[in-house]
């Protein structure tokens, strides 16, 4: 059935929410102007808050009726059909809500309402400038999601479309404009990994997080208050920094588990777009502790906090706006969008900047100059540092804009992204890192101590001694091994190790006085560890699946060239690096039977969720399923089992990498990694092709042999002995009636590894003779029961066979990869005592103190405590 | 003033040398015949270029040629770009499994002697909405 209402329901809400936005913006606007911070309109401010509440609940009605036509399978609306099917767990349909652009839209707007609430509770006297720009944030996003024709130009795209709406030629629309899909078209399977339930919201609410300290810094220009803005910012950009640094990390390990391009880390332009503003962020959440600690680096601040803001807006347009084109692999398809982002970006820029000039002059300097004894100097070389490293990544990511800029203005481009990115980004990006973690090692000493050259020599002494000696014997380990180091790498190793050990020796003396002190020392630890990772895990990769069959098959070229995948026949035996590895089958995953399935052990049916087994399903003693049950299959994925065994130490291990074959996507194979992780290494290996498998299996003429009982046949190199005929008893697939006969031929094939059981299958039913061949996938065997002759007691069968199976496969050693994810979560923990041991500045700050109170100096609680030695 | 001085210079300096390196490793779309003259005048820099894969009467694309059975590292495939050149192109890796259905591919790589030799391919496919029939809606037109 049809059901318009709940789609006009939603829609009648992104209205209402827009409206609202708009008015709120007005009317917060309105009671902060000319008011001094803290004193505004209070009947405008009535209106304003009103307005948001209102826009807020229509925000929350949208989502649950999208999430309603979502959940329900309504295919008659787009977004549901284009994202969701019926087989589709509920933890995926909520990645559904989020995988179209509209989705992420909303998911973006809903953080943002529900941080507005915040700002609304607990920053009563930044609430009217800082909600005005919420609001007129929130009155541009959700202009994206109106999905409104206004003279012939089209606003926003709407989520709760229709159908028929949107294919308006498909045929059947013609003939039955009430005509509801049966089924989705599902949720890309990439995306169906528990990463991507949590990754995108994480990633999103990050996004929102930089509004909140640039609302700061708006309102803060705007009333003239340049200083009090920055305790509430710097607490909210140390939240932004954890949520949005998680939100890539995530991202990054969603990629390596289930993308196969070999890595965490592609330089995507899409995974650009969201670390070029995290790098800024991080640089301003420098800035904003430099002002508060020192008085210095105020107008930086602002800069940077601005730039976060409008950097994330530039990501926006970058991914949304289809000017990517062909650059990326996973921008977000083009929904016509492009003006009104640019609007969107160019309004922001002109307001934030305008306003930054006109008060320029005004916000205060610090008179001192900086010496190389003040720890701050080196704050902000690091700060710097950060900014140069998102600057070339900025710069280069652009490419595809200036592209379209100059294609805009009349002159044709043919600029493309670099040929080797890793290269390109690298080459930068490891001085970058070079400069944070040496930066952040010596700042970190210099902060909490008096300097001359005494103090900081003997405290830099013990550091220093032991990461050179750190460095000395991880050259030397390397070099053992047999590995190059070059002189880059050696730097940057070394730097690390300094900033591991600087930084270690700090929050160490930290410990002892008062362990939220040390959340900065402990982040950067963990940044200096991601970055160790990084260089052992990229630098040192390593491909064990060359070809080493010393057969290179000389074509037009000479020379080796990189041959990194290694065919693997079904059954046999290859070396790959130290492994002796080989390829045992095809499996299923069946819900509620640990592990995978073994697909021989399954007869598949015309409903392809669900299959009978052909032989008890058990694991170990546990019988999940007995012969003939029907068994429930999630049929998208095939999984094939390699067994690996270090010829060395013995070692098993076996790793089920996945294909997806989804023709309907039109994206053939997608081949997700699987990965053994070891303490010092992963191995990561996955499919790189298989058989073609859309195409019937090419099998050889039928050979016919006459067989009496106890007869053995030879079968493509496999004997088999025709044990007898029975009464067929896998017969459920079959539909039989009563009165029809089924019998089976029962034959033993002895593989190589093992013996099989085959059982084609004969049946007459109304004097109709139908056969159901049976196959041995392992072996490329297909047996059919042709005829009976009873009078003799013979039985004939024709046997074809066809060409075995195969995988090709590619697999990598990543050392040390667990130094990248263990310090991600060591910055993390860094990041949240930090904030823990900020958790009361805010409330000082906004408790409603007499005006005298707020004027004379405060204390500053940091500086009181920097006194150590 | 002076170290915000320096600092200054320093920034300058390596954001100037930031874009210089951008717009040397930057990369361009070519036509084959520019590829084949850049190569000519020894210029062996990586770049792109975009084009079709000819196909005979029965859609079936033209000079493929991957056998996995004799080496799964090398695939061969003619592209004709946009201005109607064919060129034979070869790429060490696996066949990319939905290179049938491709409407456009782009190639990144450089010519050597007289093939281009590929070291990424990017496929557009046909639009997801475009061939796309809804199950049970051919059903209910017949």
């Amino acid at each position: 059935m049809l059901n318009t209402f709940i789609g006009d329901a939603g829609h009648f809400s992104v209205i209402v929410a827009f409206v609202a936005a708009t008015v709120a913006a007005y009317a917060y606007y309105a009671a902060a102007r000319n008011q001094p911070l803290g004193e505004s309109d209070a009947s405008w401010l009535r209106i304003g808050r009103g307005a948001f509440i209102v826009h807020g609940l229509a925000v929350f009605s949208v989502v649950i009726c999208l999430f309603t036509i979502i959940h329900s399978h309504r295919y008659e609306y787009y977004y549901a059909w284009s994202h969701s099917s019926n087989h589709l767990p509920v933890e995926y349909m909520i990645s559904c809500f989020w995988e179209g652009q509209e989705g992420s839209f909303l998911l973006w707007i809903f953080w943002q309402v529900l941080l507005g609430f915040g700002i609304m509770r607990y920053h009563r006297r930044w609430e009217a400038p800082v909600m005005t720009v919420f609001a007129g944030v929130q009155l541009f996003l959700t202009s994206m999601i109106l999905g409104v024709v206004l003279g012939g130009v089209k606003i926003g795209s709407s989520p709760f479309i229709l159908l028929r709406d949107f294919l308006t030629d498909l045929p059947v629309f013609k003939l039955n404009p009430d005509f509801v899909p049966k089924d989705g078209t599902g949720l890309n399977a990439l995306l169906q990994n528990y990463w991507m339930v949590i990754h995108p919201p994480t990633l999103f609410l990050g996004f929102a997080l930089t509004l909140v300290p640039f609302a700061f810094a708006i309102a803060g220009l705007w009333k003239g208050e340049f200083t009090k803005w920055v305790r509430p910012a710097l607490r909210w950009t140390l939240v932004g920094g954890l949520v949005l640094g998680v939100g890539i990390m995530m991202g990054a390990y969603w990629a390596y588990e289930t993308l196969n391009f070999g890595g965490y880390w592609n330089w995507d332009p899409v995974e650009n777009a969201v670390y070029i503003p995290w790098l800024v962020l991080v640089a301003s959440l420098h800035g904003l502790v430099l002002w508060q600690r020192s008085r210095t680096a105020l107008r930086t601040s602002f800069v940077l906090v601005i730039a976060t803001f409008l950097l994330v807006l530039y990501a926006t347009f970058l991914t949304r706006s289809g000017v990517l084109g062909n650059a990326s692999v996973h921008s977000f398809t083009d929904l016509g969008l492009s003006g009104q982002l640019i609007i969107y970006l160019a309004a922001f820029v002109v307001v934030a900047i305008g306003l930054l000039v006109w008060r320029w002059k005004t916000i205060p300097v610090s008179e001192k100059e900086l010496t190389t004894y003040n720890s701050e100097l080196w704050v902000f070389v690091g700060a710097t540092v950060l900014c140069l490293g998102a600057f070339q990544v900025l710069v280069t990511t652009s490419i595809p804009v200036y592209n379209a800029f100059l294609g805009f203005i009349g002159i044709k481009s043919n600029l493309a992204l670099p040929a080797d990115q890793i290269q390109h980004y690298t080459k930068i990006q490891l001085w970058m890192g070079v400069g944070v973690a040496f930066f952040s090692g010596l700042a970190q000493i210099m902060w909490w101590q008096k300097n001359n050259k005494e103090s900081l020599t003997s405290s830099l002494t013990v550091p220093g001694i032991l990461t050179l000696l750190g460095a000395a014997l991880v050259i030397l380990l390397v070099q053992y091994f047999g590995l190059k180091m070059s002189i880059t790498y050696i730097v940057l190793l070394t730097t690390a190790l300094f900033g591991v050990l600087a930084n270690l020796s700090m929050v160490i003396t930290l410990m002892k006085r008062k362990v939220s002190l040390s959340g900065g020392g402990i982040a950067h630890i963990g940044i200096a560890l991601m970055l160790l990772g990084i260089l052992a895990s990229a630098g040192y990769s390593n491909i064990i699946s060359q070809n080493v069959s010393g057969l290179l098959y000389s074509r037009e070229f000479d020379e080796t060239t990189n041959r990194d995948n290694v065919l693997l026949w079904r059954n046999d035996k290859a070396q790959m690096g130290p492994y002796e590895v080989s390829y045992t089958g095809q499996y299923f995953d069946a819900p509620g039977v640990p592990g995978y399935v073994n697909k021989q052990l399954l007869f598949r049916t015309a409903d392809e969720y669900k299959a009978l087994a052909r032989a008890d399903i058990k694991r170990g003693d546990k019988v999940y399923y007995k012969a003939g049950d029907t068994v429930d299959i999630l049929p998208e994925n095939t999984y094939y089992r390699v067994e690996y065994k270090h010829r060395e130490t013995g070692e098993t291990f076996t790793l089920y990498p996945r294909g997806q074959v989804n023709e309907e996507m039109g994206e053939g194979l997608l081949a997700s990694p699987d990965i053994k992780k070891f303490l010092d290494h992963d191995i990561y290996s996955h499919i790189s092709a298989v058989p073609p498998p859309d195409k019937e299996k090419d099998w050889s003429e039928v050979k016919e042999h006459v067989l009496s009982l106890g007869d053995t046949i030879y079968l493509n190199d496999y004997f088999a002995v025709f044990r007898g005929v029975e009464p067929a008893h896998q017969t459920a697939g079959l539909g039989l009636a009563k009165g029809d006969l089924a019998i089976q031929g029962d034959f033993l094939v002895y593989g190589e590894k093992k013996q099989y059981h085959v059982h084609p299958v004969f049946v007459v039913r109304n004097r109709m003779i139908g056969r159901v061949p049976d196959e041995v996938e392992d072996l490329g065997l297909r047996l059919t029961f042709l005829n009976v002759d009873p009078s003799n007691s013979k039985f004939t069968f024709g046997v074809s066979t066809t060409q075995k199976d195969y995988i090709i496969l590619k697999a990598v050693e990543k050392p040390f990869i667990n130094l990248l994810w263990s310090g991600t979560l060591l910055m993390a923990v860094g990041f949240c005592m930090a904030l823990y041991k900020r958790r009361r500045d805010v409330d000082v700050a906004e408790l409603p103190v007499p005006e005298e109170a707020v004027k004379a100096p405060r204390p500053r609680p940091i500086q009181q405590k920097r006194q150590v030695a | 003033m002076k170290k915000a001085h320096i600092l200054a210079i320093a920034v300058i300096a390596v954001a100037i040398g930031i874009i210089m390196s951008a717009a040397g490793d930057a990369s361009v779309y070519v036509s084959f015949r520019e590829a084949r003259e850049r190569a000519a005048d020894g210029n062996l820099t990586k770049v792109h270029v975009v084009g079709r894969l000819p196909r005979d009467g029965q859609q079936n694309i033209l000079g493929l040629e991957y056998n996995p059975v004799q080496d799964p590292n090398y695939f061969a495939f003619t592209l004709v770009d946009t201005n109607r050149i064919a060129q034979r192109v070869i790429y060490f890796n696996p066949k990319p499994q939905d290179f049938d259905k491709s409407e456009q591919v782009v190639i990144t790589g450089a010519m050597r002697n007289d093939i281009f030799v590929a070291d990424k391919i990017l496929l557009k496919c046909p639009s997801k909405y475009v061939e796309k029939d809804i199950e049970g809606a051919t059903a209910s037109i017949n």
